[in-house]
């Protein structure tokens, strides 16, 4: 940029928090400065609050009964429409990335291709996960028994501290592919693609509500997530050991799932399915068959 | 239509009323039905109520014999019988009925020579029911000028399974009319449904609701002519019919199940079925009966088991 | 109940099972005593007679137990899976032969109905063992990656309602995928674990790879909290549940949790009705309502209420209460003088908050725990009765006026186990079962189990499947490690 002769001063972004559909500021009124790996300011970013995280969860109670009842065909559409408008909006994220981890340009470059994909891999994902596993039950008796999978509900997702994004979209698309809604606590160093995310997101189809994104301190927001009866689950991926366990303990007033955070050399690898059954519930329901006649197996 | 039934007197104006009704009735689950007619197959029943559900069995069995093939001597055999089942135990109680075709009732009345034993007749063109009106009423006054106390007639499952409800009604309306005596006193109906033929539950409550509300006296789940007659399951479904039919008008209306109950332990499993179901106002022959023949010398072994102790055989009951 | 056709006595035979005064804990395929020798007795809640006297577990036991469970574990999980299965198979086929005398044996210790053991616990047993055996050799293809490994030990902790099919529940995946167990049978019910333990040597099961502990609380914490332990499985009340999930916080220990709940059967206008009554009756009466999945809630469309409502009253007239060794008893004795307390109480809340209490005529036997089958009507979602899991006989009704209602009232609590739908009209039960947050919905049919079918709950009813081929992930690590899980 220094040698760009032009006097033009850039515009700068105010970077918002993505909650219910819509940008706002913290309730807080609170930000923090986000610098690149070297230290280098980047942005400030909102630094979120327990009220915030409240807000998002309320948000994304009333967004479930919707997107875990639209059709898994449906959501695969609309999971699709997010790497086509990541595609899109690809160099933003490329640099974006680039400045938050301190990758080359190359690298980044590579991560973005690989969280774009990741959400293609999960958009094939949302109508073929209950077929493998679901299914029916043989039982051993008239009735027809049928076990499947449904999504858990608000799930809480402490998002990796390191990959800020395709670590980020390795954990939300998961979740939201199997009709969960997601409160996210960003990276705390480089929530800036994160934050970037819901401007996608928001442009995607995807109802609001359905991903929240909040900036700021998991350590902070986190326990008031983990304790909230009102949320069915929490991905603990960028809680540290400590944290992790607290807020495991705390999980435990309304038996949330709680997925413990795994070491994970390369978000790039298959990811399979445990992602997605770590916030499935499996139904299973019953109804007698019976016989076409009253006469029973004597007919 | 007695005044209790005036609550009903809609239903049976059109058809498609009585269609209406009928299939407005609860639906019936069969795995739900069979279940806890299996559940109630699993009573124990034991030494003295083992007894008193023997005794009853045989006072509630129609002796039944109803073949191309029934001669005066086979059924004047079957009245015996049934007056005195067990030669070699006087206790013994007497059977509830013989049924027999209509040409049979005035032998059978003969042979029974005034014992508290009833002469049922099959009538209306039993078992397939199909013949015109007036044959069917022809084929009642004569088995009840021939001093029938009971007649069991046949619906028409044809007409019921092509859905002509008002005309199944019609049919028992008329048959019971036929029942009457000059004297103004009238022999009992039973209607039988031939369940096996209806092959539904839900068609079974339907035809239920009909028979009763025709005025059926009784209403019975099998010619024995065809492959399913009674079953526990059918039964129940019927006695669950006359409890809600006796809980909404007032009206007390017998059950019988007919064909393929041969031992005493199904026997005693149909009583708990009543017992459980209906209670001890359907605990009599004037209520429930059965309708066999084999049967009764199984319950007479069983019988002499438990009063001698040992285990009795074919030898020691009387083949007719 | 008719007094004409009254069923004399039919008590099924004490005499084909004989209990020993006394019984150690089994640890490493013999029977010891507790480390600090303390024992407790165990009575019968039919009649209050000391059955036996067994040993009392304590934190050192426990230690023992998973050392040879752990040592066990090593040749165990080596062997070919389908010599595991071979094992289970022959556990499972000693169950049936000694079905007769496990079922009384049961029937004594706990007080259900011989009718239940005879006809429903010991034939799921076998079943559940049977199924499972034949999943040791067919691991590969259950779905969980190829080569999926067993945990280690598992620690697993087991309520009294349904002692040995519990035991069944737990022991059968995890001996199936090749983990070692240490059990902790309730200690109101610990005989059938321990009759289990013989036919564990009965079948030549290797040393140490089951052990059974009978003990009381102390023990199961004792053995959740050991550090080589490696699975905790816990079936009981969510109270537990909640303080198991606080425990294991932070550890690597796989948890699966089968805890309380607050079942809502659903009775539409268009339902079998007479079917619905038996549901309704074999929902919250089978086991006295002893049952985690009972249908304690019973939501009667408002336009069949009176109806629906004098039917199952009587129905209720007909239930034979007494003897649970009598084969005619449908309702047996309440499991323990505690649990009769907690069922009183909550019964006595139900009164002093308006609800209107009602019972059959039944008469009560003078010794022994009983509990007459009881009905409450005028509940609404703010009472107690129709919001704390009872666990016992006691039936909360409650009327809705349309499906959106009735699902509403029904998902309206904090648990999610089961839930019940009688309706004719088939979509309506696809709706319903659809929107229910629930493990188990039985649609037209209610509390039905069977080894092949997935049972858990959502929200605080627990985490995880027993039964079927879900039952298997709660005892398996999936083969490549890199972020799976």
């Amino acid at each position: 940029m220094a040698t760009v002769e032009s006097t033009r001063l850039n515009v700068f972004k105010t970077y918002k928090l993505y909650v219910g559909g819509k940008f706002p500021r913290s309730e807080s009124g609170r930000v923090y400065e986000v610098t690149d790996s070297k230290g280098k300011w980047l942005a400030n970013a909102p630094l979120s609050s327990r009220k915030d995280a409240r807000d998002a969860v309320v948000a994304a109670r009333k967004a479930f009964g919707g997107w875990s009842g639209a059709t898994a065909y449906n959501r695969g559409q609309i999971l699709y429409r997010i790497a086509e408008m990541l595609e899109g909006r690809r160099e933003q994220f490329v640099r974006e990335v680039g400045e938050a981890e301190g990758l080359s340009k190359s690298k980044a470059a590579a991560v973005v291709d690989a969280a774009i994909d990741r959400w293609v891999w999960y958009a094939g994902w949302t109508d073929k996960i209950g077929q493998i596993v679901g299914g029916a039950n043989p039982v051993a008796g008239p009735f027809f028994n049928l076990s499947t999978p449904e999504p858990t509900g608000v799930v809480t997702v402490v998002a990796p501290q390191d990959s800020s994004f395709l670590g980020l979209i390795s954990v939300i698309a998961p979740v939201i592919a199997t009709g969960n809604t997601a409160v996210v606590i960003t990276s705390e160093k480089s929530p800036l693609p994160a934050l970037s995310l819901g401007e996608v997101l928001a442009t995607s189809d995807l109802p609001g509500g359905v991903v929240n994104i909040l900036s700021g301190k998991a350590a902070e927001m986190g326990p008031h997530l983990a304790s909230h009866q009102d949320v069915n689950a929490i991905d603990l991926a960028g809680a540290d050991a400590a944290l992790a366990k607290e807020l495991e303990i705390a999980a435990a007033d309304n038996l949330k799932r709680v997925l413990r955070p795994q070491p994970v050399d390369d978000w790039s690898a298959d990811p399979g399915t445990s992602r997605m059954t770590a916030f499935l519930e499996t139904k299973t329901v019953w109804h007698p068959t019976g016989s076409l006649g009253s006469g029973g197996s004597s007919y | 239509m007695p005044t209790t039934l005036t609550a009903f007197a809609d239903v049976t104006t059109s058809d498609s009323a009585l269609r209406r009704f009928l299939h407005g009735l609860p639906g019936v689950d069969a795995v739900g039905l069979e279940a806890r007619a299996a559940a109630l197959g699993t009573r124990s029943i034991k030494t003295t109520a083992k007894a008193y559900a023997i005794d009853l069995a045989i006072s509630m069995i129609d002796l039944t014999t109803l073949e191309g093939a029934d001669t005066p001597g086979k059924v004047r055999a079957l009245s015996a019988k049934a007056v005195n089942p067990d030669p070699t135990d006087r206790t013994t109680p007497m059977t509830a009925a013989v049924c027999v075709y209509p040409d049979m009732v005035a032998t059978a009345k003969a042979a029974l020579n005034g014992a508290d034993v009833k002469v049922a007749s099959v009538a209306t063109a039993f078992p397939a029911g199909r013949a015109a009106l007036p044959v069917k009423l022809a084929d009642t006054h004569d088995a009840v000028a021939a001093g029938a106390d009971e007649i069991d007639m046949v619906i028409d499952r044809g007409a019921f399974l092509a859905g002509r409800y008002l005309e199944t009604y019609e049919l028992i309306k008329a048959v019971k009319e036929a029942c009457v005596r000059p004297d103004g006193t009238a022999a009992r109906l039973k209607v039988i449904f031939e369940t096996g033929e209806l092959s539904t539950y839900d068609n079974i409550r339907r035809a239920s609701w009909i028979g009763m509300l025709a005025g059926a006296d009784f209403i019975k789940t099998s010619t024995g002519k065809v492959g399913v007659n009674a079953t526990p399951a059918n039964t129940l479904l019927m006695l669950e019919a006359v409890r809600d039919f006796k809980e909404q008008t007032g009206i007390q209306i017998g059950v019988k199940p007919a064909g393929g109950i041969r031992t005493t332990k199904d026997a005693i499993k149909f009583l708990v079925l009543v017992n459980e179901t209906v209670g001890e106002d359907w605990l009599s022959n004037h209520w429930f009966r059965f309708g066999a023949s084999s049967l009764l010398n199984d319950l007479l072994m069983q019988r002499q088991k438990l009063s001698t102790g040992r285990y009795s055989g074919p030898d020691y009951v009387t083949v007719d | 109940m008719a007094s004409l056709f009254e069923y004399a006595p039919a008590p099924e035979s004490r005499s084909v099972v004989d209990i020993a005064p006394s019984y150690g804990l089994f640890i490493d395929g013999e029977f010891v005593d507790a480390a600090d020798g303390k024992v407790f007795k165990t009575v019968s809640p039919s009649s209050e007679e000391v059955l036996s006297e067994v040993a009392q577990a304590g934190a050192a036991d426990v230690d023992r137990a998973v050392k040879a469970a752990r040592k066990a574990f090593v040749t165990w999980s080596a062997l070919p899976g389908s010599e595991r299965a071979k094992y289970l198979f022959r556990i499972a086929r000693i169950i049936q032969e000694r079905s007769r005398e496990l079922a009384v044996l049961e029937t004594l210790d706990n007080g259900k109905p011989i009718k239940e053991t005879r006809d429903a616990d010991l034939p799921l047993v076998a079943a559940h063992f049977f199924y499972y055996a034949g999943w040791a050799d067919k691991l590969d293809h259950a779905g969980y990656g190829a080569n999926p490994r067993p945990l280690g030990v598992a620690g697993q902790v087991i309520p009294w309602n349904f002692p040995l099919l519990m035991l069944a529940w737990k022991i059968a995946p995890a001996l199936a995928t090749g983990n070692t167990v240490v059990l902790k049978p309730a200690e109101t019910t610990p005989l059938t674990a321990l009759f289990f333990a013989d036919i564990c040597r009965q079948a030549g099961l290797p040393k140490g790879v089951v052990n059974i502990l009978t003990g009381y609380g102390d023990a199961g914490a004792a053995l959740v909290e050991h550090p080589d332990v490696n699975k905790v499985a816990f079936t009981g009340s969510t109270a537990v549940g909640k303080a198991i999930a606080r425990q294991i916080a932070g550890t690597d220990k796989k948890v699966t949790l089968e805890l309380g709940g607050k079942g809502a059967n659903i009775v539409f206008d268009d339902a079998p009705i007479d079917q619905a009554v038996e549901g309704i009756v074999n929902g919250i009466f089978f086991n006295q309502g002893q049952v985690c999945c009972a249908g304690s809630r019973l939501l009667v469309q408002e336009s069949i209420h009176d109806e629906l409502l004098d039917s199952l009253k009587r129905r209720l007239s007909t239930l034979r209460l007494g003897d649970p060794l009598d084969k005619n008893t449908d309702i047996g004795a309440i499991n323990s003088a505690e649990q009769l307390a907690r069922i009183t109480a909550l019964a006595e809340t139900g009164e002093a908050e308006g609800a209107e209490r009602w019972s059959p005529a039944c008469e009560l036997p003078s010794s022994g725990y009983w509990f007459a089958p009881t009905l409450f009507t005028n509940v609404t979602q703010a009472h107690t009765v129709a919001r704390d899991e009872i666990f016992g006989p006691v039936l909360s009704v409650l009327t809705f006026r349309t499906p959106d209602e009735a699902v509403a009232k029904a998902n309206n609590s904090q648990y999610g186990l089961s839930a019940g739908i009688w309706t004719e009209k088939g979509s309506r039960i696809l709706a319903v079962a659809n929107k229910l947050r629930a493990g188990v919905v039985w649609a037209n049919t209610f509390n039905k189990f069977d080894p092949t079918s997935p049972f858990g709950g959502y929200k605080e009813s627990g985490f995880g499947r027993e039964g079927g081929r879900h039952g298997l992930e709660g005892y398996l690590a999936p083969s490549n490690p890199k972020g799976e899980r």
